[in-house]
């Protein structure tokens, strides 16, 4: 099993990487998407012999993950006008390697962690650590919205990895993930409608001023 | 300028959103309406005495199931919320419809549907973690209503107190049910019921923090302070429903932690009576000289919580004793209490709202005369004031009656309370006569004379959409004021559930002297309706005139006597000093005085003189800590990973993993 | 038969008794002041006439206003039946029925107040904020005299706690029965608007209590005003003489002939303090009542300690 799964969980923590190091926010938003898909899919490799209930949770985690939170980032930068490149606070190359400390801290802190015996030789927990931590480098050194939201989804997303690991042990909270992703969504949609009631309102405004003068 | 504009762009949108008002209105009152009606015959089978009913469903969250339960003393609490949510979902209906256009009514009415659906939770509640979660539904429902009018800053202050003073109530019964928890080894209340051997000290522990955090909710001094500046701000349905409804559940909750405990200790009786006794005082001595009609009726419902409050302190009081019929007699009191203030304190709420929405004034010095020009609302609220201040033949005087009769049995068997309960009924007749004169006051400053602004002149009359909700609950006033004994029984077994004992014989106590006094009730009711027969017989020759002005020579409506004269003379010759009422004045002096003033303020003392410092200096304390508020995202959640940082450094560091 | 005919001059002494206490107290001021006086059944005349007269009605007053005198006259007729005269018991009587007796005039004052606010005049209205707020300091005083009483018997009920037994315990516990005597007579004095607290003569409405709430009713209503007025009188002097007499009261017929007789000497005993006494200040009243409620909690704590 491990020789699927931990190509599958180096490349979630490439995508990482990614995420930190590109400058135009499109790309962040398609490494995200990608490391979505990527995720989604581990519940049906640890768990085959999964039930229905698990399968419909894939498929929503992939959905959303994959593709609608995707979407409407992508959707919203179109609608609200926003800057395709990425301004952070801390520097690419900076970010960079933060990431990567965070990533070295994670494997070496992990093994010192009482994990089951099945689960000590993987990654999933040190992917899940540092994945945890891209997403907080994300959330504070990002200035604009559509960053923060991304590195909220990173953040979520290597709880989704711990969450795996649990699945048969508390199910709830493999569900509760995906109800954050909906939450997410939700902030989303927030962020749209009032950028483009924002937008509108000032071109109103404009417009109205100008009549005046 | 910017502003300006956006004004305008307001004002635009406003005309259009007509139909989402009408069906939030629609969609709000209908859910409350068909819910709470739907529940009522469940409800009213476990009353008739069916077997109690529980439904548990797997949820594998947080340690346990989804449990709750239908059981005699959660009908008796529930029976309130079903018949008066409905009546207050109606009323408000046309109520709030007048603020269409100017605030979002789906602001309104979800919160109120959440309100309603969070007091039903809490009731049949079977575990610690719905319980806690229905009670903040509960509490964080009604938050967003009081600050409904939030442009306003009085609604505003009132939310944030009420906040504030929710969630130190809850955080007591958090530590509570953790406590319990604990020791049950689960959170479930079956759990809860089969607690092991418990010590005097612990059970004492647990039911100090449930009096603190349901005492919070119940409005029992000197945990009121939210009541009487919440209730008058938030939309009349929704006092109503807060007053009349939702401060019973923080009984209903001690009763239900009192029962997890076993045979009460014998201080706990003594101190919740006290607590109830001194409460009726100091809320009544207060709502004598409130300005504000909803403000007299909030500290009104502080009083009636505190009677109630009584009757239970006296039922555990006994039961700790090991005497059942004392037992029987006070709790099924305060159960009766609960029920009649229920309806007429939602009564008297519904009416001050109408009073409200006739003339948009709510302080009784600018209002008078209104029983003319608002025939209906003033009948509910003379009949409403009648009830309260628990006066035959109407309802509130049946509870109080029984109340009277506990403590005097209670105070004349042999090992029973003795001299305090015998005292305490003293007391209790003092609270009886401020009553009375709260009552008066209210009633008569604010429905007749002749009004006193030209707002009260110009009040009209509320539809009646409004209207029939008031009369409903008068109906039912009435109905419970001739036939009290009905009531009892349906609440027999609750009585019994609570006392320990059997419903026949809890029905067997409580059903004759109750029988004897709803016939006391309509003979009273009877001997004045032929009294009324026999005036328009007498009354021959009958003209009109003025007012007799004993020789004043042009009289006008400002020389009535105002409100605040009329309590004059109990709040600044006999109340003690802290409860009077703040004045301050420049007397005329002279024989040309050049300038006069009056004022006249009645601020909840504790309030001012203890909360509002001690909040005021642990602000300034905290008010260093600014520093971290940066404003700034980023640097917020960096906080986040700082703190988590440490916390899995320190973990690693003591390297205590698995040793649990 | 014999209970039934109790019962038949109960309600007929409750009824037509009481003006004549309003008689003998005008005589024996009449008296002491050395005057003849009016005659013993002048307040009778006076009822009949006001019954035949018509009424003037205020254009400001409202139902309530016509609903006052009513309550007033019905709560004092129930609390006439509710109290035993001479027999063992009264037409009305279960145990807490004295609760009942207080909410009665509690109810009674209730309208008659909301009657003089309704007028809308400064003086009614003030005289109604000062029967009320009076009222409510003599109700514990009333109230804890009951308990007293309760508590020797043993009984809830008025006819237990007025009853046979009483009179043995002025043997044993006449300190708390004189006490409750003194703080019952004050609140006689108070309730009833007599001399030292209120006089019904005087003429300045400022300084009225009980009169110049009642100013503005008129023919029947200021008659069934006037009637409840002494039906409570009669009902407040039937319960001290009760307490009062209770040992020499005696059984049968004769118990209704002490009590009858009870009553009028304590009518004697108010005409004779309002000839020797003058008017106490009006803020000097709730202290008066303050005392009256400390002796009746002292007659309980004597009891009950």
């Amino acid at each position: 099993m491990a020789e699927i799964l931990d190509p599958i969980l180096i490349t979630a923590l490439a995508l990482n990487f990614v995420a930190l190091g590109v400058s135009r926010v499109k790309g962040a938003v398609n490494a995200v998407a990608l490391q979505g898909i990527l995720l989604g899919t581990l519940p049906l490799l640890v768990h085959p012999e999964i039930h229905p209930r698990g399968i419909v949770l894939v498929v929503v985690t992939i959905a959303l993950k994959g593709y609608v939170l995707p979407w409407f980032l992508l959707h919203a930068m179109r609608e609200a006008n926003i800057r395709h490149e990425v301004n952070p606070v801390v520097g690419y190359k900076s970010s960079l390697f933060l990431g990567a400390v965070g990533t070295g801290l994670a494997i070496v802190y992990s093994s010192t962690l009482p994990l089951a015996s099945e689960h000590a030789g993987m990654l999933f927990v040190p992917a899940s650590l540092a994945t945890v931590w891209t997403g907080f480098l994300l959330l504070t050194t990002r200035r604009e919205a559509i960053m923060q939201v991304l590195g909220y989804l990173v953040l979520e997303n290597g709880l989704f990895v711990f969450g795996v690991l649990l699945l048969e042990a508390m199910p709830f909270l493999v569900e509760a993930g995906v109800l954050l992703d909906l939450f997410t969504a939700v902030f989303v949609m927030g962020i749209i409608i009032h950028q483009i009631g924002r937008e509108f309102s000032s071109i109103s405004t404009e417009h109205l001023s100008e009549l005046k003068e | 300028m910017h502003k300006d504009v956006n004004m305008v762009y307001r004002n635009i949108r406003i005309s259009g959103s007509d139909p989402r008002s009408i069906s939030a209105t629609v969609v709000g009152v209908a859910v409350t309406v068909v819910l709470c009606l739907g529940a009522l015959a469940p409800v009213a089978r476990v009353l008739g005495g069916a077997r109690p009913a529980s439904v548990r469903l797997a949820w594998d969250s947080f340690h346990g199931e989804f449990h709750v339960g239908l059981d005699p003393l959660s009908a008796v609490f529930l029976l309130p919320i079903l018949v008066v949510s409905p009546l207050a979902a109606v009323y408000g209906g046309c109520y709030l419809y007048s603020f269409r256009g100017r605030k979002s009514l789906v602001a309104a009415w979800l919160p109120f549907n959440l309100f309603v659906a969070g007091m039903i939770m809490v009731v049949i509640a079977r575990t610690a973690i719905v319980f806690m979660t229905a009670w903040e539904i509960m509490s964080l429902s009604t938050f967003f209503l009081v600050a409904f009018e939030d442009e306003n800053a009085e609604p505003r202050r009132a939310g944030w107190i009420y906040l504030v003073a929710s969630h130190l109530g809850a955080a007591f019964l958090f530590a509570m049910f953790m406590l319990i928890g604990g020791r049950a080894g689960g959170l479930d209340f079956d759990d809860f019921a089969r607690l092991p051997a418990r010590g005097p000290v612990w059970s004492g522990v647990i039911f100090g923090l449930a009096l603190v955090g349901f005492g919070a909710k119940a409005g029992l001094v000197p945990l009121h302070a939210w009541l009487p500046e919440a209730h008058p701000a938030a939309p009349s349905h929704v006092s109503a429903l807060m007053s009349g409804v939702m401060i019973k559940l923080g009984l209903y909750g001690l009763l239900r932690v009192v029962g997890f405990l076993g045979r009460p200790a014998p201080w706990w009786g003594p101190t919740l009576a006290t607590l109830g006794l001194l409460s009726a005082l100091f809320a009544v001595a207060l709502a004598l000289h409130q300005r504000d009609a909803k403000r007299v009726l909030a500290y009104s419902s502080i009083e009636n919580m505190g009677l109630i409050a009584l009757a239970l302190g006296l039922g555990l009081w006994a039961m700790a004793k090991g005497a059942p019929e004392p037992a029987v007699m006070a709790i099924s009191a305060g159960l009766l209490h609960v029920w009649n203030h229920a309806i007429m304190k939602s009564l008297m709420f519904l009416a001050a709202g109408c009073v409200l929405h006739g003339t948009g004034e709510r302080n009784i010095e600018k209002l008078g005369g209104l029983m003319k020009r608002m025939p209906w609302t003033g009948g509910a609220m003379m009949a409403g004031a009648v009830a309260i201040a628990a006066l035959p033949p109407m309802n509130g005087f049946t509870s109080k009656w029984m109340i009277y009769m506990s403590l005097l049995k209670w105070g004349l068997s042999t090992d029973g309370g003795g001299l305090p309960a015998l005292l305490g009924a003293g007391l209790l007749a003092l609270v009886g006569g401020l009553v009375a004169i709260t009552f008066v006051r209210l009633a008569g400053i604010v429905l007749l004379g002749s009004p006193r602004t030209t707002d009260a002149a110009n009040a009209h009359e509320s539809s009646w959409w409004m209207l029939a909700p008031m009369m409903i609950l008068l109906g039912l006033c009435l109905g419970a004021a001739v036939a009290p004994g009905a009531l009892a029984g349906l609440f027999s077994g609750a009585v019994a559930q609570i006392t320990a004992g059997d419903r026949t014989t809890a029905a067997r106590v409580i059903l004759p002297p109750l029988g004897t006094l709803g016939a006391t009730n309509a003979l009273v009711i009877a001997m004045l309706a032929a009294a009324m027969g026999g005036m328009a017989a007498l009354t021959r020759v009958a003209t009109t005139g003025p007012t007799w002005g004993c020789g004043y020579a042009a009289p006008s409506s400002r020389i009535q006597y105002t409100g605040g004269s009329f309590a004059a003379t109990v709040a600044l010759k006999l109340l003690p000093r802290v409860l009077r009422p703040r004045i301050s004045q420049i007397a005329p002096r002279g024989l040309f005085p050049a300038r006069a003033l009056f004022h006249s303020d009645s601020p909840d003392p504790l309030t001012t003189r203890v909360y509002e410092p001690f909040f005021q200096r642990m602000g300034d304390r905290f008010s260093r800590l600014r520093v971290l508020q940066q404003g700034q995202v980023n640097v917020y959640l960096g906080y986040i990973v700082v703190v988590l940082l440490v916390t899995l450094a320190w973990a690693a560091f003591r390297g205590g993993w698995g040793r649990s | 038969m014999e209970a039934i005919a109790q019962g038949v001059v109960h309600v007929f002494l409750a009824l037509a008794l009481p003006p004549l206490l309003l008689g003998v107290i005008a005589r024996t001021k009449a008296f002491v002041a050395g005057r003849v006086g009016p005659p013993l059944l002048q307040p009778y005349y006076d009822l009949i006439r006001l019954f035949h007269k018509g009424s003037v009605i205020s254009e400001t007053t409202t139902w309530v206003f016509r609903l006052g005198p009513l309550v007033g006259m019905t709560t004092a007729v129930l609390a006439s039946l509710l109290i035993p005269l001479g027999g063992p018991t009264a037409p009305v009587s279960f145990a807490g029925d004295l609760i009942l007796l207080v909410y009665l005039l509690g109810l009674g004052r209730f309208f008659t107040a909301l009657a003089a606010l309704d007028t809308g005049s400064p003086f009614q209205g003030m005289g109604a904020a000062r029967e009320v707020a009076f009222a409510c300091l003599a109700e514990p005083a009333f109230f804890l005299g009951l308990v007293v009483l309760a508590k020797l018997t043993g009984s809830l009920a008025l006819a237990g706690m007025l009853g046979a037994s009483l009179g043995a315990h002025w043997a044993t516990d006449s300190a708390s029965l004189v006490l409750i005597l003194l703080s019952w007579f004050i609140v006689l004095l108070v309730e009833n608007s007599r001399i030292p607290f209120d006089d019904p003569n005087t003429h300045l409405e400022l300084t009225m209590i009980h009169e110049v709430m009642v100013l503005d009713h008129s023919g029947p209503a200021l008659g069934m005003i006037q009637y409840s007025a002494a039906i409570k009188l009669f009902v407040s002097s039937a319960l001290v003489a009760r307490v009062a007499f209770s040992a020499g009261l005696g059984s049968g017929w004769t118990a209704w002939s002490v009590l009858v007789i009870g009553i009028l000497v304590i009518a004697v005993l108010i005409g004779v303090v309002e000839s020797v006494m003058a008017r106490l200040r009006l803020s000097h009243v709730p202290t008066l009542l303050v005392a009256a409620c400390l002796l009746s909690a002292f007659g309980v704590i004597l009891l009950a300690r």
